[in-house]
């Protein structure tokens, strides 16, 4: 591992969340000092513990199960531009799958890091666009022809994906997708990001085992 | 009073603004891994690979995200549903967010919001919200990282596997969301018509990867994932239509 190269990036890193921080805390402020309109610290907190309590275990289980997968400059960048599950995480996939590098290699942080930074300038591209064009765009993304295309995304983002790495990995993968389809059937209700590091632990699991008895 | 149009100019400069940001911080970090891997020893080719690889792929889920822009905009517009989903935003966030704090004044998120102190009570919540992560990995990170290296140098081999074993921890969850199907704007797409995308992309990339393989048509490599991604998604414009209504709608009983 190149010491050097991970201090550096947790450095920046550091600091470009630091800029973040005060550069997102201008949105609002922005907005109430315009509006003249500031709520009072129980309107805020009326609305926010219900957000905090929801969303704060999610983000600390976010952060153990993508930061892995994303690497050091993958999480810095990614956390900031957010979209993760439904974009920036399956794309490092893909491109690492593609470049045939080692998860969790140096190379794999490379190939990562590069990913993630491309896929959210082209999101932050096409929301301009969008915004720009708003009158113009909409109506055709907004159809009803083609509103079952993209109420099914996500299927048809991993179905794809899944099957090439399915393929390599047959011998771990059987276990954690049958949990997978019947925990569905089960408790339908299940949030992804319970199900995500559910499923992870059950796979690690898993692989462990086979690992240890020399299955592969 | 319609905010959106009363602070467009205001609100569409800091969206400008972070927008800046965020190009600036990407590219940054693009080239500080581009040279690290080029000091490793990769070739430019396959760095640049990646790039238009990962460019090409994110086309079509970022057009979903300007859909959650619409959802949101019925509400407060355009410019601040813009600004959030740029940032940290996700698509699972910002809508309960944003209609955590509109529940405060008594609005929901389907109408527009015209009272000024909800507006901006909205904007904090959204905004203070999603901090945690912004805090915790500054924090947590490099000693995270430190126990995965610590992990990584007792057994190099499972390493690996471990890695490969997270991957497919969240492709069978998304494998099982697959069966779940969804609604959309009121209208149900049943876990056929979703399993139905889930086999059409997985067949559509076997093709893929016998035509990048076996016929060595290797500039298709760039477009393997988006165009079976694309075909499964026009296909399920056709199941929607073609199958009927009880079957395109039918859920595993207990489903949504």
């Amino acid at each position: 591992m190149n010491e050097k190269y991970y201090k550096q990036i947790h450095f920046y890193g550091r600091l470009w969340m630091f800029c973040a921080l005060l550069l997102f805390i201008a949105i609002p402020l922005t907005i109430s000092l315009s509006l003249d309109a500031w709520p009072t610290f129980g309107e805020f907190i009326k609305g926010y513990l219900p957000i905090l309590t929801l969303f704060g275990p999610i983000a600390i289980i976010e952060i153990l199960t993508y930061s892995p997968m994303l690497g050091v400059g993958g999480t810095y960048l990614g956390f900031i531009t957010g979209n993760l599950s439904n974009l920036k995480v399956p794309c490092a996939i893909n491109a690492m799958q593609n470049a045939e590098v080692t998860p969790g290699s140096d190379e794999a942080e490379v190939v990562s890091t590069i990913a993630v930074g491309t896929s959210a300038t082209v999101t932050i591209f096409i929301l301009f666009l969008g915004v720009v064009g708003f009158s113009q765009i909409m109506p055709i993304l907004n159809s009803e022809t083609l509103a079952p295309a993209f109420a099914n995304l996500l299927p048809s983002l991993f179905g794809g994906l899944a099957v090439v790495f399915i393929a390599k990995n047959v011998k771990i993968a059987v276990v954690p997708i049958i949990v997978a389809l019947t925990l569905f059937v089960i408790y339908p209700g299940i949030p992804v990001s319970i199900l995500i590091p559910l499923e992870a632990l059950i796979s690690i699991g898993v692989a462990w085992y086979l690992y240890k008895k020399g299955k592969i | 009073m319609n905010l959106d149009y009363v602070k467009n100019n205001l609100l569409f400069l800091v969206g400008c603004i972070v927008s800046v940001f965020i190009i600036a911080q990407s590219i940054f970090f693009i080239n500080k891994a581009y040279q690290q891997g080029i000091s490793i020893g990769m070739s430019k080719k396959k760095l640049n690979k990646v790039i238009t690889q990962s460019a090409i792929f994110t086309i079509v889920p970022s057009l979903s995200i300007l859909l959650t822009i619409v959802t949101l905009s019925k509400a407060l517009g355009l410019n601040l549903p813009w600004i959030r989903l740029s940032i940290i935003g996700a698509i699972t966030y910002e809508v309960p967010a944003a209609t955590s704090a509109a529940q405060v004044f008594g609005y929901g998120i389907g109408s527009s919001i015209n009272s000024p102190l909800a507006f901006a009570t909205i904007a904090w919540v959204m905004t203070i919200g999603s901090f945690l992560p912004l805090i915790l990995i500054p924090l947590f990170l490099e000693k995270l990282q430190g126990r995965i290296e610590k992990f990584k140098a007792k057994d190099k081999k499972f390493s690996e596997i471990f890695m490969n074993a997270l991957f497919l921890g969240m492709i069978a969850s998304f494998l099982g969301y697959g069966i779940a199907g969804n609604t959309s704007n009121g209208v149900v797409y049943g876990s056929i018509i979703s399993i139905l995308c889930l086999l059409t992309s997985a067949l559509v990339m076997i093709i893929m990867g016998y035509l990048i393989k076996v016929k060595k048509i290797t500039w298709l490599e760039n477009f393997a994932l988006p165009i079976s991604m694309l075909v499964a998604m026009g296909m399920a414009i056709v199941y929607y239509n073609v199958l009927p209504t009880e079957i395109a709608s039918w859920l595993i009983p207990g489903l949504l």
